[in-house]
């Protein structure tokens, strides 16, 4: 999955990977399964599409825009107008873990900008690189482990400071705790 | 999650919505909701007329939990039982205004009570089909959703021939994927239909006129959601009792920031002040600190300011007018007293802010929010709001300049009322309220 990430950055012409190329019976079956819950419009499972792709593959190529559109009878600009507006999703690889750190007024309050400093640091990237959305990956670290961006209200402000680490939402968090947090993820 | 309920409950406090999920042992499961006596208000429900149960919703006095506050009968009341079309219903756990943290709970740790209450609404409007938006933040509450949904269908509460009726409903999970405006109505409806999530152009008003495919359509918050079917339990007379003439049941408010003891409160709409879900029910604020200010209803609403004395016109018993002065503290947590002073009960999220607060801090922090989640369909949305974050970033950094203000201002003002949709007034009325509330720290930026 990597090669095609290079081809973007670097301009290369090279053979690509391509994400449509490796789904299997069982990941198809699960599509249908979703696009069976509107009955009324087909088109409705877009997003649950795009879910179920960024789940299994990471993020989402142009194989996967081209793989949802034709099964759901559109165009691939109607997928792809999709990926570049909702910041969930991504057109290029993540780290495995995503840290997402809440940044609106209650959790600021309660010190998350020093959080998600600290898990940067803890994780060896630059506190100050900023993700700047439109289908591009959060900053990430070399080794492809962690990824730590913020987010805006988690819906947890009682347990401000909190960030969503992988599926796990994290509340109360102390920036002394941060290190030990990372560590565990290991 | 952190328990942010208080145990015993606060005096004032009285659990509807909470009352079984705070109890230790209690699960998401259904044979956890039935032994609670889950499902009674269904069946129930089934033996009423379907007009009947909007008239209950109606004689509740129950308003709409969701941020708009609009009266929840009122809304059913626009679909027409027998006009020969589907119906939908949309349930909205977007649960992304700032300071807003109640339906999550509900969504994790009770989701029976939501589908209980989903099935009554179906009933009642003839919807034979209804989808439950949970933002995708919310990746186990999807999930704890999706199982209960199947187990409710298992046992014949939803799906074909619901307890026997003859009514189907199907009932379905559907995940956002990370933008705040998809809690606006019609965002929501062009999300579900697949679409980039434009708010849609205003009239018609109501998604009840034309909503999901083009087709009468319900949109309600999950917490009001759950309200229906305590109103068919507790009866529309005994639950409109619990609250005020114009707001009825509970509300649960969430109170974050400087407080001692923050956290979610279900408490009868009306019964208690500011001052009382402060300073009594959160445990005031940190030792030695005063109040500066309060974010009443999630972080659209306008903002108070604590040495504030509102002049208010009351109604007599003789319909005469007469002015009152109130404190700021003394306004009573209700839709209408809110409304009275300016702002508004809106989603209940109420941010508290110390006096070690910096006003133009904490608005600019609002304003980048604003601005990350302008959808960028109107001009004046798109531009205002980067520009209000791009102003208060630089007078903070020490670039104030003396025209700020004013400019601040008249970027808010031509927003309000000019956009598509109500993100317009929640991104200005952020940046009107705190300038005219305290000029002073702006000012500070420039001296
Ligand atoms: C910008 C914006 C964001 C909103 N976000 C939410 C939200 O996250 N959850 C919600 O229930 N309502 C939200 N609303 C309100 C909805 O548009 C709608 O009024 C509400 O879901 C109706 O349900 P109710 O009548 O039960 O409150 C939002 C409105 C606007 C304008
Ligand atoms: S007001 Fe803002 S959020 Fe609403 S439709 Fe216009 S640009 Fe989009
Ligand atoms: S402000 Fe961080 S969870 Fe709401």
């Amino acid at each position: 999955m990597r090669t095609e990430e290079k081809q973007r950055n670097h301009g290369m012409i090279e053979m690509t990977t391509r994400q449509a190329d490796e789904i299997t019976p069982a990941f198809v079956a699960e599509a249908d399964e979703l696009v069976s819950h509107y009955p009324v419009s087909k088109r409705s499972a877009s997003l649950p599409l795009l879910h179920h792709w960024q789940n299994h593959f990471g993020f989402v190529d142009d194989s996967g825009v081209e793989w949802i559109a034709a099964r759901l009878d559109l165009t691939p600009i109607n997928i792809l107008e999709l990926v570049t507006f909702y910041p969930w999703f991504r057109r290029e690889a993540a780290g495995k873990v995503i840290i997402r750190v809440c940044r609106t007024l209650a959790c600021a309050m309660a010190g998350s900008y020093d959080v998600k400093e600290k898990f940067c640091e803890a994780v060896g990237l630059d506190p100050h690189s900023e993700h700047h959305g439109f289908g591009s990956a959060p900053p990430t670290t070399a080794d492809g482990k962690f990824s730590v961006e913020f987010v805006e209200c988690l819906a947890s402000c009682g347990s401000a400071p909190v960030a969503l680490i992988g599926d796990e939402l994290v509340e109360n968090i102390k920036p002394a705790d941060v290190a030990s947090l990372v560590k565990n993820l290991q | 999650m952190a328990s942010l309920f208080q145990n015993p409950p606060h005096p004032k406090e009285r659990r509807i919505i909470f009352e079984n999920l705070v109890k230790p042992g209690y699960a998401p499961d259904i044979e956890t909701y039935l032994a609670h006596g889950g499902y009674e208000s269904l069946k129930k429900a089934v033996t009423m007329k379907p007009g009947e149960i909007v008239d209950a919703v109606k004689a509740a006095n129950l308003r709409g939990r969701g941020g708009a506050g609009f009266p929840c009968g009122t809304k059913w009341g626009f679909i027409k039982y027998d006009d020969g079309k589907d119906h939908y219903i949309v349930v909205n756990g977007d649960e992304s205004e700032p300071g807003t943290f109640k339906d999550r709970y509900i969504l994790h740790e009770d989701p029976h009570q939501l589908i209980e209450g989903l099935a009554i609404s179906a009933f009642a409007t003839n919807t034979r089909l209804a989808y439950i938006y949970i933002r995708c933040e919310f990746p186990h509450a999807a999930r704890i959703v999706w199982n209960a949904i199947k187990e409710a269908r298992a046992k014949g509460f939803i799906g074909k021939n619901m307890l026997g009726t003859g009514f189907d409903l199907d009932i379905y999970v559907h995940q956002g994927a990370g933008a705040y405006i998809c809690g606006e109505e019609t965002s929501l409806l062009e999300s579900l239909e697949g679409k980039r999530p434009y708010p849609r152009i205003k009239p018609p008003y109501f998604p009840a006129v034309l909503g999901l495919y083009m087709k009468p359509t319900i949109v309600n918050n999950v917490e009001t959601i759950c309200h229906v079917a305590h109103i068919i339990r507790l009866g529309a007379a005994e639950y409109a009792k619990m609250g005020t003439p114009g707001d009825g049941g509970t509300r649960t408010f969430g109170v974050s920031g400087d407080v001692l003891r923050p956290g979610v409160y279900e408490i009868p709409c009306g019964a208690v002040t500011l001052r009382e879900l402060i300073f009594d029910v959160c445990g005031g604020l940190k030792p030695g600190r005063t109040l500066k200010a309060v974010i009443p209803g999630g972080s659209s609403a306008k903002v108070m300011r604590a040495d504030e004395v509102y002049k208010i016109k009351t109604k007599g018993p003789d319909g005469t007018m007469t002015d009152k002065e109130l404190p700021m503290l003394d306004i009573v947590m209700d839709a209408s007293s809110l409304q009275s002073v300016g702002t508004m009960i809106g989603s209940a999220g109420v941010m508290v802010l110390d006096d070690s607060r910096d006003m133009v801090w904490a608005l600019n922090n609002l304003n980048q929010f604003y601005a990350h989640e302008s959808c960028g369909q109107c001009t004046p949305c798109r531009e205002g709001s980067l520009w209000m974050s791009k102003m208060t970033t630089r007078m903070l950094a020490g670039g104030g300049q003396p025209n700020d203000s004013k400019n601040l201002k008249n970027i808010a003002d031509s927003i309000a009322g000019r956009t598509i949709c109500a993100f317009g007034e929640a991104c200005s009325w952020p940046t009107q309220s705190f300038l005219a509330k305290f000029p002073e720290e702006f000012q500070k930026t420039v001296d």
